[in-house]
């Protein structure tokens, strides 16, 4: 799964998408799924760095950051046709 | 190298809650690098704003209403010309265009630009013509029918469905949900404006729009999409942010392209959950935001001016997406003997 390459993100957590003129604040945790998806990483490196780094189980994990990700596709942040099996 | 010196007439100096465009053209006119802007003010009310922005405008001519005919019209620019050697004029109003597009022919004898759409062009795209024009050039646009009693709103009802939105030929618009609320937004608008008032089906999405110029040759000089980020009650912006939506583009050279669009406009579209954009209005105009478009790269008044004046124009390539413009409010103090002075002898 990529981000919309468009799509400029500061280190603040402002998210702002130039094409449609939206622009997002994201939390401390969304930023950094922002920074892994820029990086290329799969979903289950994404996993697993946040389950290394939080200590909770993988089932949170994964439902938190499914939830994320359907908030991106949503405000069109990545691309709608990709799926979280990517 | 010494730049020219151009004069140039412009109105729309109304910089209040429902702008006119005059202040922020002379803002980007002031700005010009290709020449030296002297900016004479063309005003209806002697309250406009830009009339006392001294700053911005050297001198300021009221002139008479459009309803007044272009002769009253005529008589006036020619004793504004004889005092101040007019250049170039940028009229900034809808409803004034017809009389200066009647009046270019005989302004250009003078010695006067302009760089105006032609008779046609600003017809086919009048509201009441928008549907004709959508299927003539392959755009998008919705349902509308134009009436002329409040009664006949009936008869198209089932075809415009509800929420429906009321417009005036030129400006002014309401979103009326029943037969009650139609009736007076007809009232109110008809009253204003004239008829007749037009009925359009309601778009529901996120309204984008677009500014541009038009060599009147098929040619893009400038285009620059700006999305609303913040409406007035009156539906304008006070707020917008410059964006990059390749879609817009495509669109809006399109749109130059087919009609051979002259002159400036506000393209205003409403961007459905599919992502498909219905043309709302072209207004044959340069719009109140313009200083957006000025502040992203492209300076849409210098580039009109030096069309108007015959000389060649390169396309703008580019434009700085993510910049905002956040309108504001001013109070000046003005002293009574300006007010006086323009309430009186017309001039100032």
């Amino acid at each position: 799964m990529k981000i919309n390459k468009h799509i400029a993100v500061s280190d603040s957590g402002f998210v702002f998408n130039p094409v449609t003129g939206e622009s997002f604040t994201a939390n401390p945790m969304g930023i950094e799924i922002i920074e892994m998806l820029k990086q290329e990483r799969t979903i289950a490196e994404i996993h697993e760095t946040l389950l290394q780094k939080y200590h909770t189980e993988h089932t949170t994990i994964e439902k938190d950051v499914a939830d994320f990700f359907e908030l991106l596709k949503n405000f069109s942040l990545i691309d709608r046709h990709e799926t979280t099996e990517n | 190298m010494k730049r020219p010196k151009i004069r140039i007439g412009v109105t729309g100096l109304n910089a209040i809650d429902n702008p006119g465009p005059g202040v922020p053209v002379i803002r980007g006119l002031l700005e010009a690098s290709s020449f030296d802007a002297h900016i004479i003010g063309l005003a209806y009310e002697s309250l406009e704003p830009g009339i006392y922005m001294h700053d911005l405008v050297a001198k300021t001519y009221q002139i008479p209403y459009p309803s007044s005919g272009a002769d009253q019209l005529m008589d006036r620019l020619a004793y504004i010309h004889e005092k101040e050697r007019l250049d170039v004029i940028i009229p900034n109003f809808d409803a004034e265009l017809f009389s200066f597009i009647k009046l270019a022919p005989k302004l250009k004898a003078m010695g006067i630009h302009t760089f105006l759409p032609t008779l046609d062009q600003f017809e086919e795209r009048l509201k009441v013509n928008l549907p004709e024009f959508g299927k003539k050039y392959g755009m998008h646009v919705p349902k509308s029918e134009s009436i002329y009693q409040v009664s006949d709103h009936k008869k198209h009802m089932d075809e415009l469905g509800w929420p429906v939105v009321v417009k005036g030929k030129y400006y002014d618009a309401g979103i009326a949900y029943n037969s009650e609320q139609l009736a007076g937004y007809f009232n109110k608008i008809s009253a204003k404006w004239g008829l007749p008032i037009i009925l359009q089906e309601f778009a529901h999405g996120t309204e984008f729009n677009v500014t541009g110029l038009g060599d009147g040759y098929g040619n893009t000089i400038s285009a620059v999409p700006m999305r609303k980020q913040y409406i007035t009650d009156k539906g304008k912006a006070w707020g917008g942010i410059a964006i990059t939506d390749e879609k817009l583009l495509k669109l809006t050279r399109h749109f130059i392209k087919e009609t051979k669009w002259r002159g400036a406009f506000e393209l205003e579209l409403m961007k459905n959950k599919k992502g498909e954009f219905f043309l709302l209005e072209i207004n044959p105009r340069i719009p109140a935001w313009v200083y957006l478009a000025v502040g992203v790269g492209q300076n849409i008044p210098e580039a009109y001016v030096n069309l108007a004046m015959g000389k060649a124009v390169q396309p703008f390539e580019s434009f700085e997406s993510g910049k905002m413009f956040v309108r504001y409010s001013w109070d000046m103090i003005v002293n009574l003997s300006d007010f006086e002075k323009i309430s009186t002898t017309g001039e100032l």
